[in-house]
């Protein structure tokens, strides 16, 4: 009789429930960290970092109980939306987290949410410069060097031979010899001569030459001098006229540019030691590919990684192990065999392994030395603050307008990116 | 704004003892015993009083989950939107001062933002209206007596099954602007290479392309299961009257699915206007092209957002999004309804 009644209790009853089904469903996730369990650890990395499954799943061998999961993200771009966003949130990220040296800076604002590496016994793994750029203002190291990025030039022989120019690895060095000027004269002997482009785009040129700048877009206290910095302004202007007659006109890392890095578009291209990786992986039939022990206006360094420990996860100290491992020189030395990773750990320069290296796709060029010759010609380490990330990015974009695009003149790209780093 | 009528909205309460609800009517017959009369009198007042009170509450309850969980997931995070776009807000560093309505007029001063509308606008114009009308001539098709009926039902919503980024990704690939597939097509027939990506109306061609191969079979089905709803004697009675096929279908069939029309059109609005996974893989980097060819507001703000870590100018970016879809889905249900009534 009560019928109605009761159908009403067990109506807000069962909404009640189904809420709280709702409610708990958000809360039960929070796992405890099971002291000497099985424990799973992530490792999220991007583009190659020549983390092997082999070597993964020998440190599973080595280290029973522990899971290791690689993700890797597509562009150091993604991997730092994503690093930033899952920091501020205090959840998400991996144990171990890939951070590239480009927005290292702006990451070491918030050094606290990072797990303190310090280390006595990996104090001298790394070469100075390396550790001193991942050690925060408490003194505290809060990364670990994976790779740095001595650049070299890679060159396709095929097309070298067709233009009348030097196939062989030393002549195509003592012939590039010199500074940028003298990169863009010999390019522009090629173009004339096979009607092609001689590098890839102006884009990754200019990341060649602006990476020989100490202060390029920030003074040392941090102010922004990027819109009203001559030098940065005359190596703008430099490659995009360089570039009118000498580039393909591909984006960097898009489609167009994977493709001409298979087809022949470009005979030349700058070469960090990750770039390897990237060339052989991405154009796996052309047999033209080379490295020549030379770089413009000496030396200089594109890239390089950290691994980094974020302080909010539950296996802080099992994933501080095996940051710890996979940037030991014998894993490095692993890496750069698989992805042409260059190490930055001081041990790996003098072991005969890496001296000896060579690569059977760039014509068995023993890229061990060249990178070693290369690193040793840097002389520069930019300085990359909190803004060196968002300005440099707006900076491509003004190069690509004018390069890629061709939908803005020099002049009037260069106004919008003004205004572009005044928004920022 | 009228209810669509598909009879679906819930029975209304009536409130008020003037219309008692059925079942307390043997309630009161059945539990009355005839001893004690005084405390049987009061528990039927009791009684009484529940189950007016079951009828009057009850079906607001059985609806509550629905605005209970409304109100978390949607109603909160967007009145916490407000609250962060007067703020200075960092992604990482979290809430800083209170600033007004500043970032809103960054935003509304910077050339970007009227960029980014353009273009949301562009795409959306591009998508929406081919998408519509080849849905409703595919709809219209379907609708006649053909052979294998479910295969060409199922086969128009297979796009749809595939998921964005895979059609993105491969449809970025075609569109190349130097070595994709669709320029090389072109080639062949002579027509200078189209820059996909460079020149902005024709990469939100591009976008938009991808977008309707996504969702004009859907659309198309949505629309022929209303068109099936429409009575055949209508039709039948048009035929007697030397109506054609196209006379039919403009002066049956269109006016007939005004509702369901009116239902397509604002969902596409408010999905066009946030298209976002099309725009982030057309390119590489994925923030709308160098000079903002093919950035969207959702593009925008996640580059406020995310890119600069800024989140009190994206939470601001995203109050303004919501009002232009509020204005644009207004202006959308004005302007169906009056096509309906004149054709």
């Amino acid at each position: 009789m009560n019928l109605s009644r009761r159908s009403t209790a067990a109506a807000a009853l069962a909404g009640a429930a189904a809420f709280a089904l709702i409610a708990s469903g958000c809360s039960s996730s929070t796992e405890t960290p099971e002291a000497g369990g099985d424990i799973t650890l992530t490792v999220a990395t991007f583009n190659d970092f020549g983390y092997t499954d082999e070597m993964l799943a020998q440190y599973e061998a080595e280290n029973p109980g522990v899971t290791i999961v690689h993700n890797r993200a597509a562009t150091s771009n993604d991997a730092r939306d994503n690093f930033f966003t899952k920091l501020g949130a205090g959840s998400g990220l991996a144990d171990v987290e890939a951070v590239e040296i480009d927005w290292f800076a702006e990451m070491l604002q918030y050094s606290d949410k990072l797990a303190d590496l310090s280390d006595p016994e990996l104090a001298d793994r790394w070469v100075q410069w390396k550790t001193d750029a991942a050690t925060d203002a408490d003194g505290r190291l809060v990364a670990y060097g994976t790779d740095i990025g001595p650049e070299a030039v890679c060159y396709r022989s095929d097309l070298f031979a067709a233009a009348g120019l030097p196939t062989d690895r030393e002549e195509v060095a003592s012939l590039l010899e010199g500074d940028w000027d003298r990169y863009f004269e010999i390019g522009q002997e090629y173009v004339d001569a096979s009607g092609a482009a001689w590098f890839d785009s102006a884009g990754a040129t200019y990341q060649g030459m602006i990476n020989q700048v100490e202060f390029a877009y920030e003074e040392a206290d941090g102010t922004v001098i990027a819109t009203e910095n001559p030098e940065v302004e005359a190596i703008y202007t430099d490659v995009l006229n360089a570039s009118s007659t000498l580039s393909a006109h591909l984006g960097q890392w898009s489609d167009d540019w994977f493709a001409g890095l298979a087809n022949g578009a470009f005979a030349t291209m700058l070469c960090p030691g990750w770039m390897l990786g990237v060339i052989s992986g991405n154009a796996p039939d052309v047999t033209g590919w080379d490295v020549a022990n030379v770089f413009p206006g000496g030396g200089g360094n594109w890239g390089g990684s950290y691994l980094t420990v974020p302080a909010q996860g539950a296996n802080i100290e099992a994933a501080k192990k095996l940051a710890a491992w996979l940037t030991a020189p014998e894993q490095q030395m692993t890496a750069f065999a698989a992805a042409g990773t260059f190490p930055s750990q001081v041990e790996a320069y003098e072991s005969t392994e890496l001296q000896e290296a060579s690569n059977e796709y760039f014509n068995n060029a023993p890229v061990g030395q060249i990178l070693i010759d290369r690193s040793q010609a840097i002389e520069v380490a930019p300085f990359k603050s909190v803004k060196y990330f968002p300005i440099n990015d707006a900076l491509q974009r003004a190069l690509t307008r004018v390069d890629v695009d061709a939908s803005m003149s020099i002049e009037e790209s260069w106004e919008l990116f003004v205004a572009d780093v005044n928004a920022l | 704004m009228t209810t669509t009528d598909t009879g679906r909205s819930a029975p209304r309460p009536e409130t008020g003892p003037s219309a008692p609800a059925t079942d307390s009517a043997p309630d009161t017959g059945l539990s009355a015993p005839i001893t004690k009369k005084e405390r049987s009198v009061r528990r039927i007042a009791i009684s009484q009083k529940l189950s007016r009170w079951d009828v009057e509450v009850s079906p607001y309850l059985y609806i509550s989950p629905f605005f209970i969980l409304f109100a978390i997931t949607g109603l909160f995070p967007l009145l916490y939107t407000a609250w962060v776009s007067v703020h200075e807000w960092n992604l990482i560093g979290g809430q800083g001062d209170f600033v007004g309505f500043d970032n809103f007029a960054f935003v509304l001063s910077n050339p970007p933002f009227w960029i980014a509308l353009r273009n949301t606008f562009s795409i959306f114009l591009i998508s929406a209206v081919p998408q519509i009308a080849l849905a409703l001539f595919i709809a219209a098709v379907l609708d006649r007596n053909i052979r294998a009926k479910t295969f060409w039902r199922m086969g128009v919503l297979l796009p749809y099954v595939v998921a964005p980024v895979a059609v993105t990704l491969i449809f970025s690939n075609m569109f190349g602007d130097q070595y994709g597939l669709i320029n090389n097509l072109l080639g062949q027939i002579g027509i200078a290479p189209v820059g996909w990506h460079s020149d902005a109306l024709a990469s939100h061609f591009a976008i938009a392309t991808m977008v309707n191969f996504r969702w004009t079979g859907y659309t198309a089905l949505i629309l022929l299961a209303a068109m099936q709803a429409i009575p055949r004697d209508y039709y039948e009675a048009a035929m007697i009257d030397g109506a054609g096929m196209v006379r039919q279908f403009f002066s049956i069939t269109i006016p007939q699915l005004r509702p369901t029309l009116i239902f397509v059109i604002v969902t596409s609005t408010i999905g066009g206007l946030q298209i976002f996974d099309e725009p982030r893989l057309y390119d590489q980097t994925g923030q709308g092209g160098a000079s903002s060819q093919w950035m969207t507001i959702t593009i925008y703000l996640y580059n406020l957002g995310w890119g600069q870590l800024n989140f009190g100018r994206a939470a601001a970016v995203a109050w303004l999004l919501f009002l232009i879809i509020i204005i644009v889905g207004l202006l959308n249900v004005a302007i169906t309804r009056s096509i309906a009534k004149a054709s």
